[in-house]
């Protein structure tokens, strides 16, 4: 069941990737070239999708639990530590060079471009390292 | 160039939106694509794999239902330079998980859940894709 839901879910933000125009690296790019033929395309998927999961969330979380789980799982940490500082700073530059984020990467796995198959499985090879040093440093004593 | 779309972009940021809203309040989490697809590795630490395989699965199927319902095909265009892409698809896999999310889970989910955290983290790969695209494109490019 929960396989079926999260199909449906992955399917409806992947058309939103879609529709928005996201899916494509070349408009992404030319949302980050501010210098260029600037196309603030992507300012307006941002907004509509901060601003309808702004008044989503507010509505889901006055329920006392999710339909198919025990509890919530908020993220806990609130800390601006070296992390959220060094993860971002890396993440950008692989976007602004590829114009691929996570999302529109995956949607675009079947539609055949070379360059798409150079980057998702080193996209899945860059997420297990960091998962493994993420690892180790909490296993390290401080 | 790109053209500037900012009604479909709006909508297709909504329905990216409420797909995150819906997985909230079916199972209570974050849809962060960094995090649901990168816990596609293992090690797994708990029972949710089945849910994250079906939305992945329904991201990469997202341009399939996008052509049976409108009956258009979906447009990118991306780079050619393999070796580019696959640095980039390093670096995005990388930095995403290391800091605990993309343009997903701190841009969307964060912000609209008013985290300081996420906003911190927005900005900077904001600020650093931005950056990118400025060198490759105005100071190599040029």
């Amino acid at each position: 069941m929960s396989f079926a839901v999260n199909l449906a879910l992955g399917l409806l933000f992947g058309v939103g990737l879609i529709v928005s125009g996201m899916s494509d690296p070349a408009k992404v790019l030319n949302f980050l070239d501010l210098f260029g033929n600037w196309d603030p395309s992507l300012a307006f998927v941002m907004g509509g999708a901060v601003i309808a999961a702004f008044f989503g969330y507010r509505l889901v979380l006055k329920r006392e639990n999710p339909v198919a789980a025990a509890s919530f799982q908020l993220p806990a940490s609130k800390a601006i530590d070296s992390r959220v500082l060094i993860g971002p700073a890396i993440f950008g530059v692989g976007w602004g060079l590829g114009g691929f984020c996570p999302g529109p990467a995956l949607t675009a796995a079947m539609l055949g471009s070379a360059g798409t198959y150079a980057f998702l499985p080193m996209m899945f090879v860059g997420m297990w390292l960091a998962r493994t040093l993420a690892a180790r440093r909490v296993a390290a004593p401080a | 160039m790109t053209e500037f779309t900012s009604i479909a972009s709006t909508v297709g940021g909504i329905l990216i939106g409420l797909s995150a809203v819906l997985l909230m309040a079916w199972e209570g989490r974050i849809a962060g694509i960094s995090g649901i697809a990168s816990r596609l590795l293992p090690p797994y630490g708990d029972h949710a794999l089945q849910s994250r395989l079906g939305f992945v699965l329904g991201l990469v199927a997202a341009p399939l239902i996008y052509l049976l319902v409108t009956g258009n095909e979906v447009l990118q265009t991306v780079s050619s330079n393999l070796p580019l892409m696959a640095m980039a698809g390093l670096l995005v896999g990388f930095g995403s998980v290391y800091g605990n999310g993309c343009t997903s889970g701190h841009g969307v989910c964060g912000l609209s859940r008013l985290s300081v955290r996420s906003l911190a983290a927005t900005l900077i790969f904001m600020t650093t894709a931005f950056t990118t695209v400025f060198i490759v494109r105005h100071v190599w490019g040029s």
